[in-house]
């Protein structure tokens, strides 16, 4: 089938390679590459934050760090695994999928694709630089108010946090009006919304939720950085404020987060099993339908999160069952998973072994956080242990395995390579034993009174044996990851040459070369139905997605993004740093606007 | 209405089973073991807790057993192996669908029901005669009124058994949260607000507890005990904290140590009646009494003392009490004096 590859057309130089090439591509699937390597990198770095923690609190009264570091530990642990290392990880997949997904050439707006990009990587920066510039933020990922105000937190940690968060917000924001313009306008002929991927769905809902949630922090670390750096009183309670609103803001934003953080994975999950169960999806509809409906969900569910602050029984009450009504949902979709799997005829390759993980761990993190939505009981696992086993079990079990399950998935797509799958399995019992020995054992450390965010307990209290446990099972995590590390780099440069379509997968993707050419499809495909390639048309549309009639225009490379970004963020920092960073900052972003507005795109 | 009795009793003596296991699961949940358990309640309040905790869990176990059970048999059965057809190719179940949101709605209903009732049963107003204690949260330690005894302590609250407990919770610089579980769960001190919460415990001992919401460098340094104590024992207690300091004889090491309390500064923070009126720190009318000090971490002992003034911020990190730099001497003579504080 010659048709089949590219003939030489005038193809956008893109395809160049150099370290050049990387800092000014516009293509989406580059992009989505920076994204995943630079996620990654924060992975560990929070890994590492972890594996301290998790060493000082391995015995009672340990030294190994002080408490001062401790506090800046957790606090950039969560910080880094929430904005740096699991958001940006899905937005790696948004970034090389959606564009192959619904048969476009690119997102609607490369080049401020690239520019999201480089503001999430300078902003990450920017937070991490504390590091090194008088102490990182220390008052919790959650940075509750009025511990935050400049009288119980003098320093600029607090500082880099408040504008890092909204560095990496704008980011975030334009990333994800980017997806939604591109989902809701760039689809392939005849691909329809309910004959979407799941993926997609997912993707969109996520990007209403990052729309709809990053304003509302925004506003909460404005009132935030105004009472630091002018003076202003929005949190200050001995000028009549309640501090209590900026929890009502963050968590107004910090629950949708936790979709933000969670519905990537489920359309991940979404995708594999039915291609490794050789069926489609069973309840598409439904399963897009209770993804929606979690999406909804999450906006009232806020105050959950606040039960033991005293809002009275009624919110309490309100809180708690609109809190378990979002249990249905998701229940409904794990049962539809299951119902996917059952009749069909399993291959146990690593990316379905990651898909299967992912349910058995959400489940019991789902059902740890059907424990404290009720109100009463969360006053005793609140703020404990318990709850910090239940995170882990929804964001590491659950987001982690389900990235993890797509980067098996997708990277002979990226790559033209498939993974080892011997290392694979390798790397997912250990994960599966890791994650496990590490945080099983914190429900009940939780449950006997251990309260979370302590540098240190005394002996004798019983949580000397299951600290320990969690300690080594860490170092477990830490080896499942060298594996991983090593399987990725070795597959990469040698790993078997995977083809098109090296799972018989039935989403557009597969019906392209691996790796896609720069303009991904040579004759956009019309669908007719849902799992386009399983359907009858599939060979037709295998056979004519690479087949390029006429010339293909891409959009050409450009340095401006980048460096709008790098002014934007100088401007910003000037907040922490002052004038003689913010006013270069400030000629550089307008510099770059101006250049990447009037710069000719052909 | 007897079948339902009945069905209550085998439904709440599953659920027992269960938390036995649970407790076995994790080496006996006693709280000898375990003092700061959740597990082990010594209140109506935090029995309340136990109660719902318990119904919880027996729909927690049922529902992991059957999904990850089905899971598994799926995973197992549908394994893909030599020769195996082509699977149908199945777009979904309508009634299968109407059945798996049912479901969940229901069990959701059997917790969400008992839940209501436990929030508004245990947010309620506190029945009338309850001893009233006002609770100031500290950066970090924790201060507890009797308004109706008129005594003023730190980190150690005594209540006498079956009497009902009303806390005023209030704060003193930023939010933490007032957590003893033994006897009811937390709740938070929020700057310009005064929480409530009350509890009625049903048995005498020691329980620990301490502060849940991070508050700053010794958030984990923030503990408190309660001593829950019978109705004379209580009364002696009161009794001797309502009485005026010791006067140490002034020849005396004690003595000095007063004469040193007096001349380096302590007086600006702290309160010993009729002696000084600071009110930063905690009250030392009694401090002798208290079997810890520095926000329950340290036993309160002469090492422990001498080491503590010498260098609070040594001891216990970010700690606000100032560091007078003292001469051992001058320690010693005011440790003496702290000590004689019965």
């Amino acid at each position: 089938m010659a048709t089949t590859t590219a003939p030489a057309i005038a193809v956008p130089a893109e395809s160049a390679t150099g370290f050049w090439s990387w800092v000014t591509t516009v293509d989406h699937k580059r992009i989505g590459a920076l994204y995943g390597v630079t996620a990654f990198i924060f992975f560990l770095i929070g890994g590492l934050e972890a594996t301290m923690m998790r060493v000082q609190l391995a015995k009672p009264e340990n030294t190994f760090v002080s408490p001062d570091v401790f506090n800046q530990l957790f606090t950039m642990h969560g910080t880094t695994m929430i904005f740096l290392a699991v958001m940006p990880l899905s937005a790696s997949f948004f970034n090389f999928l959606i564009p192959l997904m619904i048969g476009a050439r690119d997102v609607a707006f490369p080049r401020l694709n690239a520019f999201s990009y480089w503001v999430f990587l300078f902003g990450a920066l920017f937070i991490n630089l504390s590091f090194f510039l008088g102490g990182a933020p220390d008052t919790g990922w959650f940075g509750y108010s009025n511990l935050t105000s400049s009288q119980y937190s003098p320093g600029h940690g607090v500082d880099f946090w408040a504008v890092g968060l909204q560095i990496l917000g704008i980011a975030s924001l334009a990333a994800g009006f980017n997806f939604i313009i591109t989902i809701v306008n760039m689809r392939a002929p005849g691909l329809k919304l309910m004959r979407m991927p799941v993926f997609v769905w997912m993707t969109l809902v996520t990007s209403f939720l990052i729309i709809f949630a990053f304003p509302v922090i925004t506003v909460a670390l404005v009132f935030l950085l105004f009472d630091r750096l002018t003076g202003t009183n929005f949190y200050a309670p001995a000028m009549g404020a309640d501090p209590v609103l900026w929890q009502h803001l963050f968590w107004l934003f910090g629950h949708p987060e936790v979709y933000i953080l969670i519905l990537p994975a489920m359309g991940i999950v979404s995708e594999v099993l039915p291609t490794f169960s050789r069926k489609p999806l069973f309840g598409y509809p439904v399963v897009v339908y209770s993804g929606i409906f979690i999406g909804f969900m999450g906006w009232g569910v806020w105050s959950h999160h606040m039960f033991a602050v005293g809002l009275g029984p009624i919110a309490d009450s309100f809180f708690a069952l609109t809190t378990m009504l979002i249990a249905i949902p998701t229940g409904v979709k794990i049962f539809n998973w299951i119902a996917t799997m059952w009749g069909g005829r399993i291959e146990m390759k690593t990316a379905m072994l990651f898909s299967i993980g992912f349910i058995a761990m959400f489940i019991m993190g789902g059902l740890s956080g059907f424990m404290h939505a009720s109100p009463p009981a969360d006053l005793q696992q609140s703020d404990t242990y318990f709850v910090v086993a239940h995170i882990h079990y929804v964001l590491f079990g659950g987001s982690i395995l389900g990235i993890f399950s797509g980067l098996y998935y997708w990277f002979p797509k990226m790559t033209g390579r498939l993974m080892n799958e011997g290392l694979g399995k390798l790397h997912f019992w250990l994960t599966m034993i890791g994650m496990n020995v590490t945080f099983f054992p914190m429900h009940f450390v939780g449950l006997l009174g251990m309260p979370r965010r302590v540098y240190t307990y005394a002996p004798g209290m019983g949580f000397d044996a299951m600290n320990l446990l969690s300690t080594l099972g860490v170092f477990v995590i830490g080896l499942s990851l060298l594996v991983f590390i090593w399987n990725f780099l070795m597959s990469r440069r040698s790993g078997a040459v995977a083809g098109p379509n090296p799972w018989g997968g039935a989403t557009l993707e597969w019906a392209i070369p691996s790796p896609p050419p720069p303009h991904n499809f040579g004759t956009v495909p019309t669908v007719h139905s849902l799992d386009p390639l399983w359907g009858k048309d599939g060979e037709e549309i295998a056979r004519t997605a690479n087949q390029v009639h006429g010339h293909i225009h891409m959009p050409p490379s450009s340095v401006w993004p980048m460096l709008s970004a790098l002014g934007m963020t100088l401007l910003m920092s000037g907040m922490v740093f002052g004038w003689w960073v913010g006013i270069p900052g400030l000629v550089l972003m307008l510099v770059g606007l101006y250049s990447w507005a009037f710069e000719p795109c052909h | 209405m007897a079948v339902r009795k009945l069905k209550g009793l085998t439904w709440s003596r599953a659920a027992g089973a269960l938390v036995t296991l649970m407790a076995l699961a994790c080496g006996a949940c006693g709280y000898r073991e375990y003092p700061q358990t959740t597990l082990h309640p010594q209140s109506d309040y935090a029995q309340a807790i136990q109660r719902l905790l318990e119904t919880q869990m027996f729909w927690v176990v049922v529902i992991f057993v059957l999904v990850e059970g089905a899971l598994i048999v799926t995973v197992v059965r549908f394994r893909s192996r030599p020769g195996a057809p082509d699977p149908k190719p199945v777009h979904g179940n309508t009634v299968l669908e109407v059945a798996w949101t049912i479901a969940p709605a229901l069990i959701l209903a059997f917790v969400a029901v008992p839940t209501v009732l436990t929030i508004f049963k245990t947010q309620g107003k506190a029945p009338p005669g309850a001893l009233e204690v006002k609770v100031v949260g500290h950066q970090w330690w924790w201060e507890f009124q009797y308004p109706e005894f008129g005594i003023t302590t730190g980190s150690e609250l005594h209540v006498p058994v079956g009497r009902t407990v009303s806390l005023s919770l209030e704060t003193g610089d930023v939010i933490h949260s007032f957590w003893i579980p033994a006897v009811a769960g937390k709740r938070d001190v929020v700057p310009a607000r005064v929480n409530h919460l009350w509890f009625t415990p049903d048995s005498v001992g020691e329980f620990p507890g301490q502060c849940a919401e991070f508050c700053g460098a010794s958030h984990a340094n923030m503990r408190m005990k309660l001593f829950v104590q019978t109705p004379a024992e209580f009364a002696a207690w009161t009794a001797a904290q309502q009485a005026p300091p010791v006067e140490p004889d002034s020849t005396s090491l004690a003595g000095k140590g007063k004469q040193v309390f007096l001349e380096v500064g302590c007086v600006a923070c702290h309160t010993i009646q009729g002696v000084s009126p600071g009110i930063i720190g905690p009250n030392l009318t009694h401090v002798a009494s208290r079997t810890s000090f520095a926000g329950a971490i340290f036993p309160n002992d002469a090492p422990h003392l001498a080491k503590w003034i010498e260098n609070p911020q040594a001891s216990k990190p970010g700690a606000t009490m100032l560091n007078l730099n003292l001469n051992p001497d001058q320690i010693a003579a005011l440790v003496a004096y702290l000590q004689a504080l019965k």
